[in-house]
């Protein structure tokens, strides 16, 4: 019952090449007297960039979702954490990790390459605790965190305090300090500059391909969406994924303009929340059986792009880049502050309301006609307020629907319990049953 | 006097309800001790911690996703049931995720018309963290100035320091006679205190904490002491769970006293005392809220509690620590195996339990016993 035509990305092959290039080149960077580090996937990435041009990361929580997709792999990274002492119930992407190092195991092969130094950044309860024992573990890494737990982005606070972003952008200026002193190399400024230009292209280009799923049919589907928002929690400021992203984008447009669907039968829109449980993305399929689409989330939106929303309009557009590039370390480190503030996933750390402000404007500017909620109990992070967000989206008029999940421990996920749930939930859209 | 201390903790309502009857000011609720109560005492302003009522409750599910702390599910059903309705504000100084949404769903459903998010810096260990929270402090204080209708300068900033610097020497003072072979106070006692001066206004509370102390200087207690036990972790005023394991001793072979604590309703709310000296009040506060000890939340990237937590132990002679944690705590969970391993390497045995203060106290109680059981044990072996 195809309604529109659809034809796979042709990026796609370059998006696996440069997703596995990055994991080889993490692994392979001592062999090149290279230098290695591990952090966060918010982590203000461009300020390594200034050590060299040989200077490669692994990020956990990407890496923790491609344990998760491994479920036997997973299963003995979680338990490796769970007899060192760590509850269960802790963020499951690290558990991934500090198992991952306990059991000195690559999920791409080979001995987990330790890293010689951490530098992360810090909003959630266990962004610093992660690599704080990850470094433990590790025998003892040299760390450093970033606290961007500085307050909400306007509209969401009167405006944007400068000391608010001055304590962000100081501590990168410190950070630069410590990279210099644990390194023993000298800081290029030159790179630094052209990392934190090349952060602000790839989320701000992100936030673009995001906006052309506005397009019915919609051009991507969210599994997609998840092989490529990939490259923004990886390494945002990566020259090759910011152009990489900037390819993505023509030829994002192209399908809109042709009217390329990446759900042929497209019959409904809905979107989700957090990370899906990595390890059953089959329910993506599942939802596109019955001709539903899911058209993104917040979460894949707004995690690494940037955007703002219009209290007035109740709109939510892709955040102008800065007029101008910045010139020198001070003001490149102001920039990124003010510019990493504002991520959408960093405002529902501070009140529920405003995720769920983005979240309304989302429903109703991608067209959604329900909202799939899921309860991840492997992430407090971005499952902090989500109990109000579904309270506060039901109370605007959208359909919203809850499982109870896992991203990264498929213990705690019911496939057979989830899909029945959501069956139920797209009839009551107005979809019928796959025959 | 002691008992003062029990009925402010039993009846904290009824206190500040008539408080407020009697003194005309406002009222505000805390969730959580970053709140800097001395700029609160500078506006006369009684700052009050809310904490839960240990009772099951069924009202918060729809507001809070099950994998949250059972702590923060008591603390927001107390405002969904309407138990603070006195307050006049709230606030919060950000801590953990777990209790700002205890923070976010009050302010949603239950707002008493002003309510503040003090975004309380998480790098504490930062050289930058103390300007940056002197600008938030600056905010704090426009905004009470929208509540109370007044301004304040220097000298009521001063005045809310000597406040709080001398409630927190006095409990100093109380807590250095646990050290005592038969500590003239309990773990119970110690607890009632510490969590009956959230509840009260210092300057109410400090002339019966300065008779108890002068009262605990002859003040024999007909028990013996047993084991002498440490509490570590989460956010804990289980004063029930506390009485159980200080009777064990009255109906088994062994018993203990809880000599010393390192909780949010203990130590780490009033151990550090702000070091004004001739300098700005305001940063003066700031450095005190800084450099306190952390929340695990906070205590990165040196683990600098484990120290003082030893030092504690050490100090006041733990015979064994006790770590609890709050199900779900997920601050306490990723230092857990880290404490244990300090305390234990340092010949301090310790016990883990996870609580629910939610959860009737029976069950800990006898899981501590056996841990006595084994620190007997190995005390009969030299
Ligand atoms: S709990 Fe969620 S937000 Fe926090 S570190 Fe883990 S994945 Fe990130
Ligand atoms: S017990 Fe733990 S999770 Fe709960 S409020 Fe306290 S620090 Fe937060």
């Amino acid at each position: 019952m195809a309604k529109y035509p659809t034809e796979p990305l042709k990026c796609w092959t370059k998006a696996k090449e440069l997703r596995k290039n990055f994991y080889r080149n993490f692994d392979q960077a001592h062999e090149k007297g290279g230098i290695r580090w591990m952090g966060s996937a918010w982590a203000l990435d461009a300020v390594t960039c200034g050590l060299g041009r040989d200077v490669y990361c692994i990020t956990g929580e990407p890496y923790g979702a491609s344990c998760a997709f491994n479920r036997p792999l997973s299963a003995r990274f979680l338990t490796a954490a769970e007899n060192y002492g760590f509850s269960r119930d802790l963020c499951s992407y690290m558990r991934n990790y500090w198992g991952s190092i306990l059991t000195d195991e690559y999920a791409f092969g080979g001995k987990f390459p330790k890293a010689d130094f951490a530098f992360t950044q810090h909003i959630c309860c266990s962004h610093a605790k992660w690599y704080q024992n990850a470094c433990e573990l590790e025998g003892g890494v040299p760390l450093f965190a970033i606290d961007v737990g500085a307050g909400p982005y306007p509209p969401f606070a009167a405006e944007m305090y400068e000391h608010r972003v001055r304590y962000v952008a100081e501590q990168m200026l410190d950070a630069i300090d410590w990279m210099e002193e644990i390194t023993g190399r000298k800081y290029d400024d030159e790179l630094f500059l052209e990392g934190c230009w090349n952060d602000i292209r790839s989320t701000h280009t992100w936030a673009k391909i995001c906006m052309l799923n506005r397009a019915v049919p919609a051009p991507l589907d969210e599994k997609s969406i998840y092989s490529l928002y990939v490259f923004g929690t990886l390494q945002k400021s990566n020259g090759e994924f910011a152009d990489f992203y900037e390819e993505l984008l023509e030829e994002v447009e192209d399908r809109v303009r042709r009217g390329i669907a990446a759900v042929a039968n497209e019959q409904a829109r809905v979107m989700t929340d957090t990370q899906p449980p990595w390890g059953f993305l089959g329910i993506y399929r599942h939802l596109e059986t019955w001709g539903a689409v899911s058209i993104g989330s917040l979460y894949t939106f707004g995690l690494e792009g940037m955007w703002l929303y219009d209290e007035e309009e109740g709109e939510f557009l892709p955040r102008p880049m800065p007029g101008d590039k910045p010139k020198t370390r001070e003001e490149a480190c102001m920039m990124l502050a003010d510019w990493h503030l504002s991520k959408p996933e960093y405002q529902h750390f501070y009140h529920p309301e405003y995720k769920t402000k983005m979240m309304d404007a989302i429903a109703r500017h991608w067209r959604v006609d329900g909202i799939i909620l899921h309860y991840n109990r492997g992430c407090e992070g971005l499952s902090t307020g989500i109990a109000e967000n579904r309270l506060g989206l039901l109370e605007r008029g959208h359909k919203v629907m809850t499982y109870e999940g896992n991203m990264g421990d498929e213990r705690e996920f019911d496939e057979k319990a989830v899909t029945n749930r959501m069956d139920i939930f797209l009839e009551s859209l107005g979809l019928k049953r796959p025959g | 006097m002691i008992e003062r201390f029990r009925e402010w903790y039993e009846n904290r309502h009824e206190y500040a309800r008539s408080y407020k009857e009697r003194t005309g000011r406002k009222v505000v609720g805390f969730f959580c001790t970053y709140s800097p109560e001395e700029i609160f005492y500078a506006f006369d302003v009684l700052p009050v911690r809310i904490l839960g009522s240990h009772e099951v409750q069924d009202v918060t599910e729809p507001h809070l996703f099950g994998m949250f702390c059972p702590f923060c599910r008591d603390v927001l059903a107390q405002g969904l049931k309407g138990r603070y309705e006195y307050l006049d504000g709230i606030s919060i100084g950000q801590s953990c995720l777990h209790l700002r949404q205890a923070y976010t769903s009050w302010d949603i459903h239950r707002n008493p018309g002003w309510s503040h998010y003090l975004p309380m810096p998480s790098h504490v260990q930062s050289k930058r963290a103390v300007s940056f929270l002197v600008g938030e402090y600056r905010l704090l204080i426009e905004r009470l100035e929208e509540l109370t209708g007044r301004r304040i300068d220097d000298d009521d900033l001063r005045r809310g320091i000597d406040i709080m610097n001398r409630v927190r020497r006095v409990m100093k003072e109380i807590y250095e006679l646990r050290k005592d072979d038969n500590p003239p106070i309990t773990g119970e006692e110690a607890m009632y205190m510490t969590c009956a001066q959230f509840f009260t206004d210092a300057r109410e509370f400090l002339p019966v904490a300065e008779e108890v102390k002068r009262e605990l200087t002859t003040r024999k207690l007909d028990r013996d002491p047993g084991k002498r036990i440490m509490l570590v972790g989460s956010e804990n005023d289980d004063v029930e769970y506390i009485r159980m394991i200080e009777t064990l001793g009255e109906r088994e072979s062994v018993g203990c006293t809880v000599v010393i604590e390192e909780h949010c309703t203990t130590t780490r709310y009033f151990w550090d005392e702000v070091e004004l000296g001739d300098r700005d009040p305001l940063t003066a506060i700031a450095e005190r809220y800084v450099l306190r000890t952390p929340c695990p939340s906070k205590d990165w990237p040196v683990r600098t509690r484990l120290d003082r937590i030893l030092r504690f132990a050490k100090d006041w002679r733990a015979d064994g620590a006790i770590v609890l944690q709050q199900k779900f705590c997920d601050p306490h969970e990723a230092d857990i195996p880290f404490v244990r391993k300090h305390l234990q390497d340092n010949g301090i045995p310790t016990y883990f339990l996870e609580f629910d203060v939610t959860v009737p106290a029976g069950p800990f109680a006898i899981r501590t016993e056996a841990f006595l059981e084994t620190l007997e044990a190995e005390a009969d072996l030299f």
